[in-house]
């Protein structure tokens, strides 16, 4: 289903659009109001953006080094070139220990790699850790946002979910109350699992550490009390030095949820005596996409989320109308490089109005890259201006998405469509607007008369 | 029937000369030569900014012509992804206004699409990087070339502005809210020296109003909704007129509000400026 489809699906449920809308602004305000007392904060955005620059350029020397680093500290390295090599290498790992039951922390990849259900098809229990995360699992649901994965529910929704799979009391909507029970549920479910999976936010290639920053603990807490640690890592993630976390896990934090800092930004160097840490690097897709000169630096991202919430679009059509596994304005620059037809309207799910290009704390150009798709997208579909235009004057819509218009602006801008297209029954600029009144005469015929 | 026409040519340029004096209130490029881009939908439909425009640029004592050959600069049809068709388009804008020592245009998302989106033309690079210095959105050409500082003229109402995004983040006529940088807005800087005008603070300064050429139809609902949002923020703050520096917006707005049967005003800053001072 194409995006505008489904947007105008969400916002069928008007208060409930508004209030999605005003909650992630709202967080979009706190992170410009906590970016805003860092006089350094631009320069922080440009060293960000120059260092990811860097890896992207080197990106396998620093693998091979980070790999190298890893290893002399008694981590497991292994390779993954797709989704499909990522879980059967995670499945090798469960099936060795003989382990049945898995705890995981928030992983945007393993959702990409679609590891859930692949893992649960195969007689293994995966319990998602993260508080928003377990939310959407309950109910069979992808996340609908990288940071905040379950903001698209009420606390009235939650409520109802809880009473049904916790045994929560009917209508207690008291958030503290949830969390509690959330709380005791998956204590239980930390205390059974021999195996914990996590994702990575940063590797560091000179010391062979990842970090994982979670607002929970719950990374750490299932790692800390099982025996086997699989961290599952995009080759993008890495980072050069130690010392340049400074720089990201500054610019993380603010520009997720406008805090200072988060709450757990744990390091992983080498395994506890005993027990053994894994880590996945998986590629599926980002060689290909760091070989598109164009769309190479979507690679930079930090997966904070911060384009999401000032999105325009986003706030008022949720992530699951992108229906790709990262939604979001720069959801809509790396899914098409996945799959072009698929992922087609997400390029034009956009005014082009270049707020998520001043939010990004690495300073990707996120609009200029929509922008870019869009006339890939048109090339592929190997239509031109005239010959779309001559469509829509002869009544027929059988043409593609991005040119399905009518509306007085083209009037203008592409001289060919008649009134009659205007004005008929398939005006869609009319339905909710009206037309600006058709004046007596155009600028250029006043200005014969008044100026020459 | 000639010495008549000759004395109406006299007359007219006594009234010209009076004109530039009474309004001419800096060192204005007398000299050179400035081509009016007016974009095609106001052309069309917004008859009155483009001479809003050109009236006003001539009471700032510029020597403003408007090459009749123009036609649209193509920022539709790359928008929606047709960059490449539109090589023919550009070219024949670049002649167009080869001559010429500015261009200025009351739209901030021409302006753009002209510096960063129409497609480079093989043989024509020269020309084409000297456009790109010399075209420029009518607010812009007025503070920072013709250095605007004090417009006699008043305008006694509550002003609400509207910072359209190619124009705000593309050209970066403001400061935007997601950058950490020192508050400037040009179209602040030219409206606030009209006497009486009241500038109106909006709760979500510089958010999309949901236009975005053919996104105004491929995403409709969304569209309207976005439109709708950024009219509450405006009518909910007190304003009386809404304005801005790229009508495409405003048509948008103005649809909505007047579907609604909202009270609100739209012009075009071209429009408020050249008002306020005659
Ligand atoms: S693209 Fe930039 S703003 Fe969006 S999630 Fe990635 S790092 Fe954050």
């Amino acid at each position: 289903m194409s995006h505008p489809t489904k947007a105008s699906e969400f916002l069928q449920d008007a208060a409930k659009a508004k209030w999605h809308d005003e909650t992630l602004w709202f967080v979009r305000d706190k992170r410009d109001n906590i970016s805003k007392t860092i006089p350094e904060w631009e320069e922080l955005r440009e060293l960000a953006s120059q260092i990811k620059d860097n890896v992207l350029a080197n990106l396998e020397t620093y693998l091979v080094e980070f790999e190298k680093n890893a290893k002399a500290n008694n981590i497991h390295v292994h390779w993954a070139k797709n989704a499909e090599e990522h879980n059967q290498i995670v499945l090798g790992i469960l099936q060795n220990h003989q382990c049945k039951a898995i705890v995981k922390s928030k992983s945007i990849l393993t959702e990409e790699c679609h590891l859930n259900p692949f893992l649960e098809n195969n007689g293994i229990e995966v319990v998602d850790t993260d508080l928003g995360e377990r939310i959407v699992q309950f109910l069979n649901q992808p996340p609908s946002h990288i940071v905040l994965p379950a903001i698209h529910l009420k606390k009235r929704d939650i409520s109802e979910l809880f009473h049904e799979k916790l045994q929560t009391e009917k209508g207690n909507e008291d958030p503290t109350y949830l969390t509690h029970a959330a709380r005791i549920h998956l204590r239980e479910k930390f205390l059974g699992a021999k195996v914990a999976i996590t994702g990575v936010n940063f590797g560091v290639a000179e010391t062979g550490e990842f970090v994982v920053c979670t607002n929970e603990g719950n990374a750490d807490m299932g790692v800390h009390l099982a025996d086997v640690h699989i961290a599952c890592m995009g080759i993008e993630k890495i980072i050069p030095r130690r010392k340049d976390l400074g720089i990201f896990l500054r610019l993380l934090a603010r520009s997720a949820t406008g805090q200072p800092i988060t709450n757990y930004n744990s390091h992983f160097r080498s395994p506890a005596p005993g027990k053994e840490i894994h880590i996945v690097l998986v590629d599926n897709g980002r060689t290909e996409q760091l070989g598109r000169e164009k769309f190479k630096n979507s690679l930079k991202c930090i997966r904070c989320g911060a384009c999401m919430n000032t999105c325009p679009i986003y706030r008022r059509s949720g992530g699951y109308s992108y229906g790709s596994v990262v939604p979001g304005p720069i959801g809509s620059i790396l899914s098409p490089g996945l799959d072009v037809k698929k992922y087609s309207t997400l390029p034009f799910a956009s005014t082009l109005c270049g707020s998520c290009t001043d939010v990004c704390p690495v300073k990707i150009n996120i609009h200029e890259q929509l922008y870019e798709w869009r006339q890939e997208i048109t090339k592929a579909q190997g239509t031109n201006t005239k010959s779309i235009s001559m469509k829509i004057a002869n009544g027929i819509f059988a043409v593609p998405f991005a040119y399905k218009i009518t509306g007085a602006m083209m009037r203008g801008a592409l001289k060919i469509l008649p009134d009659s297209i205007t004005y008929s029954g398939l005006n869609i600029w009319g339905k909710q607007r009206d037309l600006p009144e058709t004046p007596k005469e155009t600028f250029k015929d006043w200005y014969k008369k008044n100026r020459k | 029937m000639f010495v008549d026409i000759l004395a109406f040519n006299v007359q007219a340029n006594i009234f010209q000369y009076l004109n530039i004096h009474k309004y001419r209130i800096h060192k204005m490029p007398l000299n050179k030569k400035i081509g009016l881009f007016i974009p095609c939908y106001v052309d069309q439909f917004y008859p009155n900014v483009g001479i809003a425009t050109l009236e006003l640029l001539e009471k700032l004592g510029c020597q403003v012509s408007y090459p009749m050959g123009q036609t649209c600069c193509g920022q539709p049809m790359a928008n929606a992804g047709y960059e490449w068709d539109t090589i023919g388009t550009t070219k024949h804008f670049l002649k167009t206004f080869l001559d010429y020592d500015y261009i200025v245009a009351p739209s901030g998302s021409c302006v753009l699409h002209i510096k960063d989106h129409a497609p480079a033309i093989p043989g024509m690079e020269k020309e084409q990087e000297s456009l790109h210095q010399k075209i420029f959105e009518l607010t812009e050409f007025l503070t920072d070339i013709l250095k605007v500082e004090t417009l006699h003229g008043s305008f006694p109402h509550r002003v609400g502005f509207h910072a359209s995004c190619h124009g705000h983040r593309g050209l970066r006529l403001g400061s935007c809210s997601e950058r950490n940088e020192p508050f400037y807005s040009k179209g602040k800087q030219l409206l606030e020296q009209l006497d009486g005008l009241e500038w109106v603070e909006l709760t979500r300064t510089d958010e999309c109003c949901g236009f975005g050429g053919t996104f105004a139809v491929t995403e409709e609902a969304l569209s309207v909704q976005m439109g709708k949002d950024r009219l509450e923020d405006h009518l909910t703050h007190g304003v009386e007129i809404l304005t801005g520096g790229d009508i495409s917006c405003i048509m948008h707005l103005e649809g909505i509000a007047k579907r609604n049967q909202q009270p609100l005003e739209f012009m075009h800053i071209a429009e408020i400026l050249n008002q306020a001072i005659s």
